[in-house]
């Protein structure tokens, strides 16, 4: 049995929004009991749409936000509510490629700088060692060395996602965080990023928390699925279970979401999209937060939140109808 | 045969920089029949947006007609006065946007939008037009329209919003709706629901759609017609599910293949998937010849020096590559 | 690409206005620099009644005051302090602003609530009043003033440096540092200050203006420096009571501090345009 690199236990972060004097204090559940791990070497896709918490339980793994309560391992490092990282450890051992490659490039450093000061933030003295890293590691994302002088603007967004994965790399670590890497790139660039994430991620046995709402991207990169709704996990599973065999009406809604020129929306597919609009994160339904937008909706589900429970062998979903095949 | 709701004839686009005119579209013909949905494909600069937007009369500067005929019913719009077109707009041509909150006016209830458009285009009383817009918000499927009806935009979801963007364009009946990226910042489920609703609406009322997207299997799941643009150019024009079981050009065919598809990978296994090589040109750096040359796994010496003719495919198709057939 | 079309356009629009205040300012520093080689006579030593008061001639092509001191030589003097006291008084400001508004904008919570209301604080006592009461204090003299003047309008930097990093602080670059475990201080320095530079230079080329302005304002006032040491405020003050009989007396150095002033704001106007990020680092 391998050792997971990252396991998330009950994992919740609220937030206080508002004040005492404007309408009073709210709490925000933006991530609330996420139970997770991930393996060395494995690439868990994360699927929700906006308000479902996916960023922030990012930020929880990488340290920058403290758990309000549950913990996190990762690495060899425990993060409770109480207990901060230590954030060079974390460094080295967890990293972030972002959306969008226009924000996340510091527009007034070269490519070099960028890569070479965490080599000697992180104790690489050697110049030749840094030079030759940094060479090294704009290699491998496809860059060619005189690209090293360049600033950021000199670059198309392809190339600048390349320049973000490799800083993300630079530092050797073990679990890269993926957040929608592709969404803000030109289509027709998308599939160059796609594969040179596979082939990084063989190359140096890296682990990914592959972000995106694109379930094609999810499908075709992750081992195993997860899918979030409003803060909680709804279904997660082995990626060929939750793609043919999916129990939330959730994941079938987001299924049958995608348009699909080659199977014209079948009558079963009709039936499984979801009505209206995502509620509030500050203000979730009672019961199961999916309820005003299920079609197999029944009165429990107003009431008591269903758990997370197997329906396979390491498939599991949230849903009082879990067996209920459509 | 009847004639066609909407002819673009050689559409040229001309975008002025410093002393230097660049084409930014050029030679861009098609035609969209009465209720037909028509869809623009291509990448982020390839043109498709500022050419619904010349069919709105809406270019502004650096931007400006550069030639070729815009034909709405059997009239030539391209040199009618502003004020001739303001009333076109509205009333036989409506436009949706990418977001709405940015079309919509903060400072004003969404119903008063809505009855805005009876008012001014149909001479409707204020009180009248009240009573149509909660009907319109009704028909775009927004709950309890009687009470949304005096929400201001930033207490609606972006779905919400984006239904309200529908109930205005939709509002006096136009001919033609022009959609640019009407979903993109939407969430996927609600944007599953928007297209339905605009197909639905539309059919229903027998307007046509001119749907603008880079999302080729969103606009071939609603279009019965879709025309693929690359770098200012119409490089193919098919039937929506001809498109993908034959697409004719490389770069369709690129775009086709490149990109993951749902159940895929449980049919055939992982395959490494088809990379469409290098960048997308910026308009001060077209090439010579076919555009997507640099690109193109089947390119020869003629496609640097030759713009492609258009070659005819089956159902009024057409495609511009030198290699086809 | 799009930025070889962009950039001639906005060398124009910037060019204008930043070359003929760069003109201005730097005939001032020249001046001010030069001034042992081109004045004609001592500012402060070469009196003689004998040649009190004398419009404008070949010999003394600014006339000559009361004690019949080379206006030309005094105003060629003068502004080696009025320029002193601009920059040094303007450079604290921005050091004290950039500091606070830095740090207030990054960290957040209760230290940027306290640097907030300091600000506002600084901003509704006019800093002129606020100078005043100092050099009431600490006495008139050069070193006094550059105190007084340097401690009472950073509020200004403060405000645009915080203003700026809140809005640079979601970028992913920001947030890239603090998972490469960049400490804050290091973020702060190499990651945000480079990129909110431009608007604060802009700001402080402004504020020297001011300072000098105000400097002009205290001497006047007699607070700032104190006779027989020339700068164009305290020689505006000496000039006071001449201003009918010996108008030359008040013109130059006014002119002198108009056309500093003016210089220092088409410069700043003129970084605006060259130094906007949006210029540089964008590609559409």
């Amino acid at each position: 049995m391998v050792k997971p690199l990252l396991v998330l236990d009950d994992l919740a972060v609220h937030f206080k929004v508002g004040s005492m004097l404007a309408g009073g204090v709210k709490t925000l559940k933006a991530v609330d009991g996420v139970t997770l791990d991930v393996k060395p070497g494995e690439c868990l896709g994360l699927v929700g749409e906006s308000g479902c918490g996916k960023s922030t339980l990012a930020l929880a793994i990488m340290g920058l936000l403290l758990p309000t309560h549950g913990r996190i391992h990762v690495g060899g490092q425990r993060i409770s509510g109480d207990t901060p990282p230590d954030r060079m450890e974390m460094a080295r051992t967890v990293q972030m490629v972002f959306q969008d490659p226009y924000a996340s490039l510091n527009p007034r450093q070269t490519v070099r700088r960028t890569l070479a000061d965490p080599l000697r933030l992180h104790g690489v003295k050697d110049k030749a060692e840094v030079e030759s890293r940094v060479i090294d590691m704009m290699a491998k994302v496809g860059l060619r060395p005189e690209h090293a002088d360049r600033y950021p603007h000199e670059f198309s967004g392809g190339q600048r996602q390349r320049i973000g994965i490799a800083r993300a790399l630079i530092l050797k670590p073990r679990l890269v965080i993926c957040d929608e890497p592709v969404s803000a790139l030109d289509v027709s660039i998308r599939a160059q990023i796609i594969n040179l994430l596979l082939e990084l991620k063989d190359e140096m046995d890296l682990a990914y928390i592959m972000i995106s709402h694109d379930l094609g991207v999810v499908e075709h990169v992750s081992d195993r699925v997860a899918v979030m709704y409003l803060g909680r996990i709804v279904e997660q599973g082995g990626w060929q279970e939750i793609f043919e065999n999916p129990r939330h009406p959730y994941t079938r809604a987001l299924i049958a979401a995608i348009p699909d020129p080659f199977h014209r929306a079948a009558a079963s597919v009709a039936r499984a999209k979801a009505k209206g609009e995502i509620p509030s994160a500050l203000n979730p339904p009672p019961g199961c937060h999916f309820n005003p937008r299920c079609p197999l909706k029944a009165d429990l589900c107003t009431v008591e939140a269903p758990v997370l429970e197997g329906v396979a062998p390491g498939h599991l979903a949230a849903c009082h109808f879990r067996d209920r095949i459509i | 045969m009847t004639p066609p709701l909407l002819k673009v004839e050689d559409l040229r686009i001309a975008l002025a920089g410093d002393g230097v005119t660049y084409n930014a579209v050029e030679g861009v013909s098609f035609e969209i029949g009465r209720g037909e949905a028509f869809g623009l494909v291509g990448e982020s600069g390839c043109g498709k947006s500022i050419t619904a937007l010349s069919v709105m009369g809406l270019l502004r500067r650096p931007l400006s007609l550069g030639g070729g005929r815009i034909v709405l019913d059997g009239q030539e719009i391209q040199d009618v006065p502003a004020a001739e077109m303001r009333r076109l707009r509205g009333k036989r041509i409506a436009m949706i946007f990418q977001e709405p909150m940015t079309a919509l006016n903060p400072l004003s209830p969404v119903g008063r939008q809505i009855a805005e458009m009876f008012v001014l285009h149909q001479g409707a009383g204020w009180s009248e037009a009240m009573d149509r817009a909660e009907d319109a918000l009704r028909q775009v499927r927004v709950p309890s329209p009687e009470r949304r009806i005096r929400d201001y935009p930033h207490q609606l979801s972006g779905g919400m919003r984006q239904r309200v963007m529908i109930a205005i364009a939709l509002a006096c009946g136009p001919d033609l709706l022009v959609a640019d990226e009407p979903t993109t910042a939407l969430d996927v489920t609600v944007q599953a629901e928007i297209i339905d609703l605009i197909a639905e609406l539309c059919a229903a009322k027998g307007t046509a759609v001119l749907m603008i997207s880079h999302d080729l299997g969103l606009v071939a799941n609603m279009c019965k017609r879709v025309a693929v643009m690359y770098a200012g150019r119409i490089v193919e024009s098919q039937v929506a599910d001809a498109i993908f079981a034959r697409p004719s050009h490389p770069y369709t065919q690129g775009l086709i293949d490149s990109l993951p598809r749902l159940g895929e990978r449980s049919r055939r296994g992982r395959q490494r998937l088809r990379e469409i090589t290098g960048v997308v040109p910026s308009i001060q750096a077209y090439p010579a010849g076919c555009r997507f040359n640099p690109r193109c796994p089947a390119v020869t010496d003629i496609c640097r020096t030759n713009v492609p003719e258009a070659t005819s495919l089956p159902a009024d198709g057409l495609v511009r590559c030198h290699h086809h057939g | 690409m799009s930025m070889a079309i962009k950039l001639p356009r906005l060398r124009l629009k910037g060019g204008t206005s930043l070359w003929v205040g760069g003109g201005l300012v730097a005939t001032a520093i020249t001046a001010a620099i030069l001034a042992p080689v081109i004045a004609l006579t001592d500012p402060v030593m070469d009196a003689n009644l004998m040649n009190a008061e004398i419009a404008p001639c070949w010999e003394y092509p600014f006339g000559t005051d009361a004690q019949g001191r080379d206006i030309y030589s005094r105003i060629v003097y003068g502004a080696r302090i009025s320029l002193s006291v601009g920059i040094i008084s303007q450079v604290c400001n921005s050091l004290i602003g950039v500091t606070l508004g830095l740090t207030a904008g990054y960290w957040g919570g209760w230290w940027d609530d306290l640097v907030s209301g300091l600000t506002n604080l600084m901003l509704a006592i006019p800093s002129l009043v606020f100078a005043l009461a100092i050099m009431a204090i600490l006495g008139p003299g050069l070193v006094s003033l550059v105190i007084a003047l340097g401690l009472t309008s950073w509020s200004y930097s403060c405000r645009i440096a915080r203003a700026q990093v809140l809005s640079l602080k979601s970028q992913g670059y920001i947030q890239a540092a603090r998972i490469l475990g960049y400490g804050d201080l290091r973020i702060m320095f190499t990651q945000v200050l480079p990129n909110i530079l431009g608007p604060l230079i802009v700001i402080a080329t402004l504020g020297m203006g001011g300072a000098i302005l105000a400097e002009a304002a205290l001497s006047f006032l007699g607070l700032g420096i104190r006779p027989p040491f020339p700068s164009w405020g305290s020689m505006l003050s000496e000039a006071r009571d001449q201003i009918t009989t010996a108008p030359w007396l008040s013109v130059f150095p006014g002119l002198a501090i108009f056309f500093t002033v003016l210089g220092l704001n088409l410069l700043g106007d003129g970084l605006r345009d060259i130094l906007d990020p949006q210029s540089t680092t964008r590609r559409n």
